[in-house]
């Protein structure tokens, strides 16, 4: 099917974003996905979040690997630069275009196959690098493009579509990613745009890796009964722990909070996220406690989501590589080329 | 191409791995070099760490040619377990010194080879405290031995070891002690110098020595790019050493000291080539080294950037193969995988760079060609060259030089499109413009691997798909004008015979020739150096009865792309196989073809 340009048509009134366009300006294509899965509501959410944080589209960077949900760049942020790679691999070619420029606001969208199985060793890497983007991982327990077989984030005991129930422990991207030394790590659901959205401004605003883990249902191969992907089986085990409000540097510092309220965690462009507690002991600034958590949630068969841990201060890739501010690919060849001279200078060890 | 004379002659230096010889092996060939004799050194190493056997072979060349004998005349035994090997190998004539702390009467049992015994361990425990030391000025020891008996000029050894241990001048006393013992030893006990040795000549000026790798490093340094990624493997790390040691030393930026460049080790060479094509498609001058292990691996990928038409240098620098194979051993055996790396109808730019000098040139011109024609290209080196010490003229910079960016649109210039096409063929020339991230909103496109039409939509369409497959093929083609020109020497009578080579099979391929034609033989000789293969390879092996393929394979693989890729009859070549893991000689290639030339009757 050949995809075209959907029409952008304004209402009038629309609300408009500091740069004076309306959310249909951060649309994409229209979805070729099966109608009512996930993905396509967690692409509206990061076409609000994009279109909410005022970000330039074409100074925005989408990426992704294979699969259904590695389909979506093409469905929100049509004047965005996007990228479909190979199955697995968008972390390597993510991280290579995060050095190129780092001027620009980098989001991967991978999905459970994508991620877990093929991927798993890329993306555990460009965790550990510590790439600045924020990485949407469309979790739906299947791999929806290829039919259905289930992937490596399907439970014990879930059912498939044609029979047969999942024996092989999960892997927990949330877990994975606190263990291989994630940033900022996430939980969300499709269905839950209200702690979605937040979590992806804040996400695209953290200085490193974000991963957000989005569990979004697939309707056609694992929606059914027995399913632990499904919608019915999220919106039942659904835990948020903390909630996570995203606040933009220009908006008034807030000076007392609210009871229940944690500490407002700072970025470093000056927005910040204020954290809510839901759960009485939760604190997302301390790995060990969310490993923990979230490994008891695991056993709880609850849902652990919201912002399950942050940590500003670690320095990003760039700043490890010493990069400095300027984009490598704005050096002008003069400033790269140490001249003839040089050469001749150098050679004398040849000699 | 009789015995061995004066600047014309072998040494071979046999030791075990790990035991510090190197820096004693290149003393030696240094000291040659500075006397003004042409030098060619071959390091023939295994893949271990410590232990196992090694040898570094000198060849000296007063007519200066390049490659390597096939003869040993010197050789300078110092591991037991090679002793048997050692002294078959030498030529009728030849000389073997080795260490008599140990004497070995067994080693005299050939009668046409004169074997001298040197005690450098007895010496060097006499002389020396310390245990490690002791190793180590063995190595310096036989170093003075056959300064001895090759007439080296022992002020050059003392500039050369003063230059060596400049930051640690304590150590020089000690060094040349080590020398002296070897050197005294042979000099008051045998006749001295022999008659084959070094006469002091004038024919090094304007030369250096160094190894491919290194100067592929520089090429990248020099060429402009800021963007390397590799997973390491035998033999191209020390390309990545390189282009890191000159990025720390030229590539800071003295005001801010920020790098002007950004390196990374890959988790496997799958991510490498997703790092390279990434921080290339985001307007980053990026490359990545490997050897054939990673080449497979990257292949997926490699299909990809050739699809979506992403620039990426791939700096191949074959080992043998099949497999984990040889891993410190020579050979062309990627030929083919490289030309057609990937699934589907893929087919890629190549440069062969016969020399280090070439290494550092064509890094240059592939990272330019890989921009102006938004493909992968391949730079296929190989451990002969990218790790031995070779002697070539010295390196040249034109500061005029600005790199080929290729067709990338600015801001401005997207502003003056009514609409803009990723793959659009708008100057009838098969390469559409590019647009990098963050330049204009209008000049957004999707990249992708999956079918897209000329507009860069995704496409299911036959008639879609091939029109841009269709291009693909076109650009590839009209790059066979645009990569380094084949080099041809003519024979100075008329040739019903040529031969066709590339890459590190050049110096031995040359000399062969001239000697062929001395004896009788005219033929001609074209060294390719790019893939397409431009119209005057086909000419020459129009131009010519009998073309001999040389290479360094078993399955012709540069023949096989010559009948697939020209409108050669195959009867018309013939293969020249090498493929031991040695580096080619001259005197393999001469037999092969005297023989081949006889049984045809074609000279
Ligand atoms: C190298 C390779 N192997 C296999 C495939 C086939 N394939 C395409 S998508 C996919 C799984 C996608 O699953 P997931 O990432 O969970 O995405 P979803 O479709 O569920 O959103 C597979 C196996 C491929 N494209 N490439
Ligand atoms: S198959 Fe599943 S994942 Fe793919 S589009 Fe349909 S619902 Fe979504
Ligand atoms: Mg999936």
């Amino acid at each position: 099917m050949t995809s075209f340009v959907k029409p952008k048509i304004r209402r009038k009134q629309e609300p408009v974003n500091t740069l004076g366009m309306v959310r249909a300006d951060y649309d994409g294509t229209a979805s070729t996905l099966c109608a009512g899965c996930g993905h396509d509501s967690v692409n509206a959410a990061l076409a609000r979040a994009f279109f909410e944080l005022s970000v330039e589209p074409h100074m925005a960077v989408k990426v992704s690997g294979i699969g259904c949900s590695s389909k979506s760049p093409t469905y929100f942020m049509s004047d965005a630069h996007g990228a479909n790679t190979v199955h697995g691999r968008m972390p390597a070619f993510a991280t290579g275009a995060v050095a190129a420029n780092s001027d620009l606001t980098y989001i991967g969208i991978s999905g459970d196959g994508d991620s877990l199985s093929i991927g798993l060793g890329q993306m555990a890497h460009a965790i550990r690098r510590n790439v600045n983007m924020l990485y949407m991982l469309y979790n739906n327990g299947v791999y929806g493009l290829t039919k259905g077989q289930f992937s490596a984030s399907a439970d014990i005991g879930s059912v498939a579509k044609k029979g047969g129930a999942n024996e092989l422990p999960p892997i927990d991207p949330a877990a994975l990613a606190l263990a291989t030394g994630a940033t900022f790590v996430a939980r969300s659901f499709s269905g839950d745009r209200e702690q979605l959205i937040p979590l992806i401004k804040a996400g695209l605003r953290h200085t490193g890796f974000a991963v957000i883990d989005v569990i979004s249902p697939c309707v056609t191969f694992n929606d059914h009964k027995g399913s632990t992907k499904s919608y019915a089986h999220t919106y039942k085990y659904f835990h948020p722990a903390v909630h996570a409000d995203f606040v933009p540097p220009s908006e008034e510092i807030i000076t007392a909070y609210e009871e229940g309220e944690l500490m407002p965690v700072e970025m470093h462009d000056g927005s910040r996220i204020r954290l809510r507690k839901l759960d009485s002991d939760y604190d997302p600034r301390d790995r060990a406690g969310a490993f923990a958590k979230v490994l008891e949630g695991q056993s709880k068969d609850e849902i652990l989501t919201g912002l399950l841990y942050i940590n500003e201060d670690l320095p990003d890739m760039h700043a490890r590589k010493n990069t400095g501010p300027r984009p490598l690919n704005q050096i002008p060849y003069s400033e790269l080329n140490p001249g003839a001279a040089k050469l001749k200078d150098l050679q004398r060890s040849f000699r | 191409m009789n015995g061995p004379s004066v600047n014309d002659f072998v040494i071979k230096v046999a030791t075990v791995n790990g035991t510090g010889s190197a820096s004693a092996n290149g003393l030696l060939m240094k000291t040659i070099f500075r006397m003004g004799v042409p030098v060619v050194g071959k390091n023939i190493f295994p893949s271990n760490i410590q232990g196992l056997p090694t040898w570094y072979e000198i060849r000296v060349t007063g007519d200066g040619y390049g490659g390597r004998d096939g003869n040993v005349h010197l050789s300078v035994a110092m591991n037991p377990d090679t002793y048997a090997d050692d002294v078959a190998e030498l030529t009728p004539g030849g000389v073997l010194m080795y260490d008599s702390t140990w004497p070995r009467p067994q080693l005299t049992a050939r009668t046409d080879v004169t074997v001298i015994g040197v005690p450098l361990s007895r010496m060097c425990n006499d002389a020396f405290a310390v245990a490690r030391s002791r190793v180590l000025m063995k190595n310096m020891a036989y170093v003075g031995a056959a300064a001895a008996l090759l007439n080296l000029d022992m002020a050059v050894i003392q500039a050369l070891v003063e230059e060596m241990f400049a930051s640690k001048p304590r150590l020089v006393p000690d060094n040349m002690k080590a020398l002296a013992l070897g050197f005294d030893y042979v000099s008051e006990n045998f006749e001295c110098p022999l008659p084959f040795r070094v006469m002091s000549m004038n024919k090094t000026e304007g030369k250096i020595i160094i190894d491919g790798n290194t100067a592929a490093a520089l090429g990248c340094v020099y060429g402009g790019a800021t963007f390397g990624a590799w997973y390491p493997i035998t033999p191209s790390t020390s390309l990545m050493d390189g282009f890191a040691e000159y990025c720390a030393k030229l590539r800071v930026d003295p005001e801010t000291g920020f790098n002007k460049f950004c390196i990374i080790q890959a988790e496997d060479e799958l991510a490498a080539a997703g790092l390279t094509i990434g921080a290339s498609w985001n307007g980053a001058r990026a490359f990545t080294p490997t050897s054939g292990p990673g080449i497979s691996l990257m292949s997926e990928f490699i299909g990809y950037a050739y699809y979506a038409e992403v620039p990426m240098v791939l700096f191949d620098i074959q080992r043998v193969g099949p497999s984990t194979g040889m891993p410190t051993r020579t050979q062309q055996c990627d030929i083919q995988l490289c030309a057609y790396a990937s699934h589907g109808d893929t087919r890629h730019i190549l440069v062969f760079p016969a020399n280090p000098r070439e290494c550092f040139e064509m890094a240059v011109n592939a990272l330019d060609l890989a921009e102006r024609f938004q493909t992968p290209v391949f730079f296929m080196s190989d451990i002969d060259i990218g790790m031995n010490d070779w002697m070539v003229d010295e390196l040249t910079w034109d500061d005029t030089y600005i790199p080929d960016r290729g067709k990338v649109l600015t801001a401005e210039e997207v502003d003056g499109l009514d609409t803009f096409h990723r793959y659009l063929d708008v100057d009838g020339d098969t390469i559409p413009y590019r647009t990098l991230p963050g330049t204009n909103p209008k000049g957004s496109y999707f990249l992708r691997g999956s079918g897209h039409n000329k507009f860069g939509r995704y496409t299911e369409k036959g008639p879609e798909y091939k029109e841009v497959v269709d291009r693909l093929l076109a650009k590839w083609k009209s790059a066979a004008e645009a990569v380094p020109a084949p080099i041809t020497i003519s024979a100075r009578s008329k040739a019903r015979c040529g031969i066709i080579a590339v890459g590190s099979s050049d110096p031995a391929v040359l000399e062969a020739r001239d000697r062929l034609e001395a004896s009788g033989i005219p033929v001609d000789y074209m060294r390719v150096r790019g893939f397409p293969f431009s119209k005057e390879v086909e000419a020459f092996i129009d131009a010519h009865e009998q073309v001999f393929v040389v290479e360094q394979n078993r399955d012709a693989q540069l023949r096989g792309l010559l009948v697939a890729e020209t409108t050669a009859p195959k009867e018309k070549l013939v293969a020249i196989l090498h493929y031991s893991g040695e580096p080619l000689n001259f005197r393999f290639v001469y037999d092969e073809i005297q023989t081949a030339v006889k049984v045809r009757k074609i000279a």
